[in-house]
């Protein structure tokens, strides 16, 4: 890792800032704030990928190539004012729980974190992994700008809420700044070139983490999700892509990003579509707790003891009791945890994160018998 | 469930929907490989999924498809791009154009032409000047355009809004499509 002084090239723990005195973390903003309709968003994103013209794009480039972009861009991104604080991580040179921290806090993919060797003719299979990094504004984590993943940028602007507008003017904002010192690959036809061609045009992808539990319980998600499909957007689980809705978390994206103008894709889903997701999902709860509320007290309060007393308990089972827990706090059922304490919970879990805060590495064993003493301090039980 | 096929169970599933017609397939996973459907990685499912059009097209099997040569940026071929999904480098869009562009159609909703945000520095050229005055109004002549296309938009809203007597949603968009309205006349102005 660089060493630089103003950069410090720490992983995020170190961050300052607003930090929880138990765990030593700092509290990613999106998760810890309350935000526009925050009852059932969690957080906006907007992710622009964006290439550099005259170079292979990353999957293509060999292992000089990919050094020579990852320099450009860290050198550009570290002496360009794009926030107050960033942090530089050289992704193949930090230690694997780092990367897997970075992944569960949603500043880097899953992608990222692994990565892949680069096709570089006559070096052994073992060579070392191939460069890549992500820049990321502290204390905040708004920003996070990942170097050499598919493609040679992606920057991403992350909010609590529904603040998909927020997102892109800061995004875009950041945008201008890295493009007045790099040259785009950029196509008056195509627009912003991407590796993958479903990338091309805008470069954007916009999502929203919406906690739908309520529509979970009716079955109703399977509506919103065909809805969802009939006008072209994807719906995917806490981590993005390929990952399963734990915990009743659900991220709502465009897919279409050729032909539309980013205000356009915007407007649809500030103003219009999540906005009634959200109204879907606020109708499904009040009738759960006016027609069924016995039914419902009893799981929420269930969740809660389970999580209160469990000995061991796996992240997925937690991340469900737990969306119980947030949707009683919520709906005023139980006042003794507050939303902000599960969204704490729901990234403290995770087993980066798990075995951060016991100080160790764990086996998978070890981490369901520390995961339930952690929630057990962490929630007031037994 | 049993394969279709054979007596194994069947763990690969795909449903097709072509014209409105659904069409289900079970299969166990030998079966489906045969087919050519099981353990396929997400690239070859991409790449499956955007050249479908171009093989569905290809009706007499051994007809001459169109063949572009080597990407001259990077070396790629289109059968390259075929297998991962991925393009080589920017050059590979102009090189296979032909043979991008169909595929690009299908998986942007029908869209061949960007219509969004262009990088300032080339906005400014394709205006003629870099000079900083010729970036700005370059740039504001895209964010007009930008505000015009979400007024548009948000106008069809408020009007489908009203009619199905959505009132609390009409007045939210009436609020943003008074907020960008201040906006876009200064902007004109200015350009």
């Amino acid at each position: 890792m660089a060493d630089r002084p103003d950069h410090p090239a720490s992983g995020p723990p170190q961050s300052p800032g607003p930090s929880d005195p138990a765990s030593g973390f700092a509290v990613t903003e999106w998760l810890s704030d309350g935000g526009n309709a925050g009852d059932v968003v969690v957080s906006s994103r907007v992710r622009l990928a964006r290439n550099l013209a005259g170079h292979p794009f990353v999957h293509k480039a060999t292992r000089d190539e990919r050094e020579a972009v990852l320099q450009t861009c860290r050198d550009w991104i570290l002496s360009t004012k794009l926030s107050d604080r960033i942090m530089w991580v050289d992704l193949h040179e930090s230690p694997g729980i780092e990367r897997n921290l970075l992944v569960e806090r949603h500043l880097i993919s899953k992608q990222h974190a692994k990565g892949k060797p680069a096709p570089t003719a006559g070096t052994p299979v073992a060579a070392a992994e191939e460069p890549r990094g992500v820049a990321i504004s502290i204390p905040d984590e708004r920003l996070s700008i990942m170097v050499n993943e598919e493609d040679h940028l992606r920057v991403q602007m992350i909010r609590a809420g529904l603040a998909l507008d927020a997102c892109w003017e800061a995004a875009s904002a950041i945008d201008d700044k890295i493009e007045a010192g790099l040259d785009y690959a950029f196509s008056p036809k195509f627009g912003y070139l991407t590796a993958c061609p479903t990338n091309v045009g805008t470069g954007m992808r916009m999502s929203v983490m919406l906690h739908l539990p309520a529509l979970k319980v009716t079955g109703d998600i399977d509506k919103v999700k065909r809805a969802a499909t009939d006008m072209n957007l994807a719906v995917r689980g806490f981590f993005g892509e390929g990952s399963e809705a734990v915990g009743d978390l659900y991220q709502i994206s465009n897919q279409t990003t050729l032909g539309k103008p980013e205000g356009a894709i915007l407007t649809d889903l500030q103003e219009s579509i999540i906005p009634e997701v959200v109204q879907y999902e606020r109708v499904a709860r009040r009738n759960l707790i006016t027609k069924r509320r016995v039914a419902l007290e009893d799981q929420v309060y269930r969740a809660l003891g389970a999580l209160r007393h469990a000995r061991m308990i796996g992240a997925d089972e937690a991340m469900q009791l737990l969306s119980l827990v947030r949707l009683g706090s919520v709906l005023g059922i139980i006042d003794e945890v507050s939303p902000k304490a599960v969204a704490l919970l729901w990234l403290l879990v995770q087993p980066a994160h798990l075995q951060r805060v016991v100080g160790r590495e764990l086996d998978q064993e070890r981490r369901r018998i520390e995961r339930a003493t952690l929630i057990r301090q962490r929630l007031g039980g037994k | 469930m049993k394969c279709d096929r054979c007596d194994n169970d069947a763990t690969v599933h795909e449903v097709t929907v072509r014209n409105g017609v659904k069409v289900e397939k079970h299969l166990c996973e030998a079966c489906a490989a045969g087919e050519g459907i099981g353990g396929a990685s997400l690239g070859e499912l991409l790449t499956k999924f955007m050249t479908q059009d171009a093989e569905v097209g290809a009706k007499p099997k051994h007809v001459h498809k169109p063949r572009a040569a080597a990407c001259q940026g990077c070396g790629f071929t289109f059968d390259q791009f075929r297998q991962s999904g991925l393009l080589g480098c920017p050059a590979c869009y102009k090189t296979f154009e032909a043979l991008l562009t169909p595929l690009i159609e299908r998986a942007h909703e029908g869209a061949t032409q960007h219509t969004g945000k262009i990088p300032k520095r080339i906005a400014a050229r394709a205006a003629g000047r870099e000079d900083e005055a010729a970036t700005e109004a370059a740039l504001a002549r895209a964010q007009l355009r930008e505000r015009q296309e979400r007024l548009k938009i948000l106008q069809r809203q408020l009007e489908e809004a009203v009619r199905s007597e959505q009132y609390e949603l009409a007045a939210r968009l009436r609020d943003q499509i008074r907020k960008i309205d201040v906006v876009a006349p200064r902007v004109e102005e200015r350009s």
